[in-house]
């Protein structure tokens, strides 16, 4: 019978021949993600470490990014705890303070590859779709049991099959069809499911790919995934990987979908998600004018190198206006120092950002830009639940890099089609 | 008992908020800021045996077990939703809090409604009505019966 990618993968991982939806199967993940919250899960099991010790050091990929540097006692603290576990147990991938975000870092480090399974302590571990990897977010107390077993139970989920046809028009990105998608089908409407991507895929490059699986958890997926094609296999050998160093998987043609959406993609204009769900989809024509007070680019969603760029190209010789703050996020310390190089840093700077170290920032409210009462974010961040950015009566909306690039120049909502078309 | 209702895609930030997520990890910890932003009075009157009714999607967005351990301190007996968001799904299991997938309960309780829940059989009375809800797979029942995740394994590691 033909098979889905997850039915797929999963088979691969049981080692069983075949599985099918509902079925629980036990895996041993390739990769186990966690971050700062290290600290809290070793010390749920801190006798069982003693007595035990680790499963695998290669297991672990460890980045510190939440809340870097630290912001108070408490979380310098949690930093020295991971740092000393990482020393004592000889954990091969650690990536301290300011060398990035944990998504980008898997990706960018090459430790996510297509048909590889990891399981992570953060929602947004179901990044890695992007490079044909299958990745789910798991809580603390799991990926404690993780450290100390390597193993895991996974539900076998039903598929969702969409279909992204035909081209998008200038001025509207990757960020708007994941924001179209969501608006769609309501932010439950995947829940539980695998989501695979298919059509016209080759028009979406890595980078564009990872905002897309980045976000699918915002539709309530287990996972969302693009296949391997020239893209996927270019960019990891611009990375040092080589094509007979991974293993991908693609469906069936006749595997089942429990669900199959069509998307046209010439028909999505620019979207921005309004407070305080992310499916509270809405064409940006119908919020200009809103006046904002704080913008955000970056985070795992679109703080990558190509986002910069496109800020850069917006602003460069202009000033945002007065009396508003554009915060800026490279996704890691690579990216900076390429934004560095191109002069996309010195742009972005002249035109009145201020550049925050590599990591998660203020996305989710606990520093480096935390709003006040009254105040609204323009953000291309993933969430923009109430109190996400660290006060309940403020209100975050969510757009791509153009969007909120052109709207801090006028310092309200804009149409980013005005400016780059 | 009291019965605390709410609506759809209550997230994980309203459950409590991110900026406590790396100060607050203990049970203690977090009960004074469970459902902060969602209902300021819950963490002051809640008490053990209250029920949670909720729409749908309940728990979405973050990877965040606090809500989850906290409402088990707390001693809510369940949580009835019409659905819930993946993860928050997967952290009850682990931390042996129960959830109920019941869209037709939360549709027909109303405010008042007399509520019993019989997590044994499957079965919630909402006045004269009753709506079963489906067992949960054997290897589900394993974790929960060994008090939760970490328990599981701590087994598991003791056998091995």
């Amino acid at each position: 019978m033909d098979k889905t990618f997850i039915e797929k993968i999963l088979a691969r991982y049981a080692g069983l021949k075949e599985v099918v939806p509902s079925q629980i199967v036990t895996v041993r993940p390739d990769h186990l993600l966690t971050h700062d919250n290290t600290a809290a899960i070793i010390q749920k099991i801190k006798p069982e470490l003693d007595k035990y010790g680790i499963y695998s050091k290669s297991l672990s990929i460890i980045a510190l990014d939440h809340v870097i540097p630290a912001s108070s006692e408490k979380t310098a603290t949690n930093h020295k705890i991971i740092r000393e576990f990482v020393k004592k147990y000889n954990i091969e991938n650690f990536f301290d303070v300011g060398v990035g975000i944990c998504h980008q870092l898997v990706i960018e480090k090459g430790l996510a590859l297509p048909g590889k399974l990891i399981l992570g302590s953060d929602s947004h571990t179901c990044s890695y779709g992007a490079i044909g990897a299958f990745s789910s977010g798991i809580d603390r107390t799991e990926a404690a049991s993780l450290i100390l077993t390597g193993e895991t139970w996974l539900k076998v989920p039903n598929s969702i099959k969409i279909n992204l046809n035909s081209n998008l028009k200038k001025g509207v990105y990757s960020k708007d069809v994941i924001l179209h998608i969501i608006g769609d089908i309501s932010a439950s409407g995947a829940n539980y499911c695998s989501v695979e991507f298919h059509g016209d895929i080759s028009q979406f490059s890595l980078d564009d790919r990872f905002t897309i699986a980045n976000m699918g958890v915002e539709m309530g997926a287990k996972n969302a995934v693009f296949f391997v094609d020239d893209i996927t296999k270019k960019y990891l050998s611009s990375i040092g990987i080589s094509e007979n160093s991974y293993f991908p998987i693609y469906p069936d043609n006749d595997a089942y979908y429990s669900k199959e959406l069509n998307y046209d993609l010439s028909d999505i204009i620019p979207l921005v998600a309004s407070p305080h769900t992310v499916d509270n989809v809405k064409p940006v024509t119908e919020l200009v004018d809103v006046d904002i007070h704080q913008y955000l680019i970056g985070t795992c969603t679109n703080g990558r190198l190509s986002d910069l760029r496109i800020a850069a190209n917006i602003l460069k010789g202009k000033k945002i206006k007065q009396n508003v703050r554009l915060l800026v996020l490279p996704a890691s310390k690579d990216i900076l120092q390429k934004a560095l190089k191109e002069g996309i840093i010195e742009t972005l700077v002249n035109s009145g950002a201020v550049i925050l170290p590599p990591g998660c920032g203020p996305c989710l409210g606990a520093h480096q830009g935390v709003l006040a009462p009254g105040e609204k974010c323009l953000s291309t961040a993933n969430r923009n639940f109430k109190g996400r950015m660290g006060c309940k009566d403020a209100e975050i909306y969510l757009a791509s890099p153009a969007t909120v690039a052109v709207s801090s120049l006028y310092g309200k909502i804009t149409d980013p089609r005005e400016v780059t078309l | 008992m009291k019965v605390w209702k709410f609506g759809d895609n209550i997230d994980t930030d309203m459950l409590f908020p991110g900026k406590y997520v790396y100060t607050c990890s203990t049970a203690d910890e977090i009960k004074p800021h469970l459902l902060e932003d969602l209902d300021p009075s819950f963490a002051k009157n809640v008490k053990k045996g209250d029920i949670l009714i909720a729409g749908k999607n309940f728990g979405c967005g973050s990877s965040r077990e606090q809500p989850v351990i906290g409402l088990k301190a707390v001693g809510i007996e369940a949580v009835i939703a019409e659905s819930f968001a993946r993860i928050f799904y997967r952290s009850s299991i682990n931390q042996g809090l129960i959830l109920i997938e019941c869209p037709e309960a939360v549709k027909a309780y109303s405010k008042n409604s007399e509520i019993k829940v019989d997590i044994e059989n499957g079965k919630i009375n909402i006045g004269n009505n009753v709506f079963s809800f489906p067992k949960l797979p054997k290897e589900i029942i394993a974790i929960r019966e060994a008090g939760g995740l970490l328990n599981y394994t701590r087994l598991k590691l003791k056998n091995k």
